[in-house]
């Protein structure tokens, strides 16, 4: 089904209510409902979450819009906590921080291979290899800390094999930025997929650095600040895509639509029905924000909002294992690095990369230690010592 | 409405896809290096490091009052530690003050019984009595803790650990999704330790030479003893019932 975004009214704002009951609903089961509900509800909550963000700071720069950047971020608030608030209870930070890592994987990889701009393609792609990794970092903390299976949460769709390894992930700030888009020729797609993905991995960066301190063993501490850093180093090169020439009132329209396509995607391939209807919902709300903001770029503008939106949403994200895809980027491009814009050989890595990794691993690198010798099986790793014993 | 240890849609175990299984497995062998002997060699060398340079997680407050100092002061003359007392009073007085909460949320889900949430044997009533003597306990030692010039506000380091260790229980016991046995189980966990720590309590109490606290604290003990019994033996009918009942529905 194609959803138009001029023509559909969505839901009025004034319309747009909650109460304390509605934003704290019954949780997703941890145990019996499919991974992809999970990784729909994290990734939901990271659009929202820059949403949020976005037009937090539009305040801070803005006058004129202030009034409707309160009435609608209030809004995008409260989806935002309903959204969250999905997860169950028993969810433990280092089992959401696996299932982040699942959301990475899975929904990098297919806006890599959703993605018209051969360029925007091999950003996702090199990021994907490196998201890929740290779930196997983690894994192996999960396993060799508590004695659990990461698989429990993952339900097999995603791969826990080393990637780029996180150790050599870290470069100098400068070869972390890539080349914009350009706004007046780049293809709707490319600005959603952008978005995306920035909007994924700043939710990621913020949870870590969140949840990194309430870890106990130092090992955990250490390797929740690694990887919050890389982290970092993502929200900068996916918000780098970004042409920064857009104006405010344009940004704020493509972020409005980048919700409503989220969560299309999530309504047409979710299988828990009560949660499709919250997808279903919030598209309506979405439709409602698009139409508000493009009523606001048409007043202050002067612009038509066709010239930077398609007419009908794109197709859906689709939400299913991407391991052949994964696989085949890592047998081809594990060896990539970046050097300033462009992806090179890691032979040509800067100089600066170089002193820039080699200070910071130079006391030891967490990610190397937590996984030494690292094989996942099902039930853990202590199942091979099992084996043997018998 | 859906019973908690209903048979049903478990996705969590390798066996729910076993083509995507086989493809984890056979992927993890080839593309992982062969795995060590001991995973956990170069974390544990790390984790060395940091135990080398750490500090401890507080103290033990000094007691506020100058008859208690005076106290602490003679005790220690003699070559007994009162700060290792206090720390560990201090740890059953806040055990104690949460286990008053902790009853509270049970006496709720007893309360709220239904189909997916039981009760079986377990009544409001019990509940409510064993509740009212954790808040004896509790009282109890804050006299104590005060009659020896500590502030029973404060948070030692025993109580500290303590609460941390048990982080989980007030988690299940408040999620409305756990079963009455379910809670029943997290708070079995609750009085062991309770028992035991209990009896540590009254040995240094008795080292302390404190004869009057020894003896309200061993019927303190008594009572911590049925509350174990008690609940040991609710959750071993709880859940022969539940199993009957699933035997039943299955012929």
């Amino acid at each position: 089904m194609a959803v138009k975004l001029f023509d559909s009214k969505g839901v009025a704002l004034e319309r747009q209510v909650f109460t304390w009951k509605d934003l704290v609903q019954k949780p997703i089961s941890k145990l019996d409902d499919d991974a992809f509900t999970r990784v729909r509800v994290i990734l939901m909550n990271g659009i929202e979450s820059q949403a949020l963000r976005f037009q937090n700071t539009c305040l801070l720069l803005n006058r004129e819009l202030r009034e409707p950047l309160a009435r609608i971020g209030r809004t995008e608030h409260h989806q935002q906590t309903l959204v969250n608030w999905l997860l169950s209870a028993d969810h433990s930070p280092l089992e959401t921080t696996i299932a982040y890592e699942q959301v990475a994987i899975e929904v990098t990889a297919a806006i890599a291979q959703k993605e018209p701009d051969e360029y925007l393609a091999q950003v996702y792609r090199f990021g994907l290899l490196e998201d890929f990794d740290h779930l196997y970092r983690y894994s192996a903390l999960y396993d060799r800390l508590e004695g659990r299976d990461p698989n429990t949460i993952l339900q097999s769709y995603t791969d826990i094999i080393p990637g780029r390894p996180t150790s050599i992930e870290h470069r100098h700030p400068l070869d972390d930025l890539r080349e914009p888009y350009e706004r007046a020729s780049a293809h709707p797609q490319s600005k959603l997929n952008a978005l995306t993905l920035v909007s994924g991995e700043y939710q990621t960066h913020d949870y870590y650095m969140h949840f990194g301190p309430t870890f106990a063993d130092p090992v955990a501490r250490q390797l929740y600040a690694e990887i919050a850093s890389i982290e970092h180093q993502h929200v900068t090169q996916y918000a780098s895509l970004i042409d920064p020439n857009e104006s405010l009132l344009e940004k704020w329209l493509l972020h409005e639509a980048n919700e409503a396509w989220n969560y299309y995607s999530c309504m047409e391939t979710e299988t828990n029905p009560r949660i499709k209807a919250i997808w279903e919902r919030f598209l309506e709300y979405e439709l409602g924000h698009v139409k508000a903001v493009s009523e606001l770029f048409k007043k202050h503008e002067k612009r038509d909002p066709a010239e930077i939106l398609p007419e009908t949403l794109p197709d859906a994200i689709p939400y299913v294992s991407q391991r052949d895809f994964v696989r085949e980027t890592l047998s081809k491009e594990l060896e990539l690095s970046a050097a300033r814009t462009q992806f090179v050989d890691r032979s040509e890595e800067t100089e600066e990369t170089r002193r820039y990794r080699d200070t910071i691993n130079s006391e030891g690198s967490p990610s190397e230690a937590v996984a030494a010798g690292y094989r996942w099986r099902p039930g853990t790793e202590l199942t091979k010592e099992q084996a043997q014993a018998a | 409405m859906a019973k908690a240890a209903e048979l049903g849609k478990n996705r969590t175990g390798i066996d729910m896809s076993p083509a995507d299984a086989e493809r984890m497995i056979s992927g993890a062998k080839e593309f992982s290096s062969a795995a060590s002997a001991d995973g956990r060699t170069a974390i544990a060398a790390l984790e060395r490091e940091y135990i080398a340079e750490a500090e401890p997680i507080g103290s033990v407050p000094a007691p506020g009052t100058l008859r208690g100092a005076l106290k602490t002061g003679a005790k220690k003359a003699t070559g007994k530690n009162p700060e290792v007392f206090l720390n560990k009073l201090g740890e059953r007085l806040a055990y104690e003050r949460t286990g008053v909460r902790l009853y509270e949320s049970v006496i709720t889900k007893v309360e709220a019984a239904d189909q997916m949430h039981p009760a079986g044997p377990v009544t409001v009533d019990e509940l409510q009595q064993i509740r009212d003597e954790e808040m004896q306990h509790f009282q109890l030692l804050s006299d104590v803790a005060e009659s020896l010039g500590a502030d029973p506000t404060a948070l030692t380091p025993a109580a500290n650990v303590a609460a941390v260790a048990t982080m989980g229980i007030p988690k299940v016991l408040n999620d409305p999704r756990t079963t009455v046995a379910q809670c029943l189980d997290a708070l079995l966990t609750l009085e062991l330790v309770d028992n035991a720590a209990w009896e540590l309590l009254i040995q240094l109490a008795d080292n302390m030479g404190l004869k009057d606290a020894s003896e309200q604290f061993q019927r303190a003990l008594e009572q911590e003893k049925e509350h174990l019994a008690t609940v040991r033996s609710w959750l071993e009918e709880i859940t022969t019932q539940e199993a009957r009942r699933g035997a039943q529905a299955r012929h």
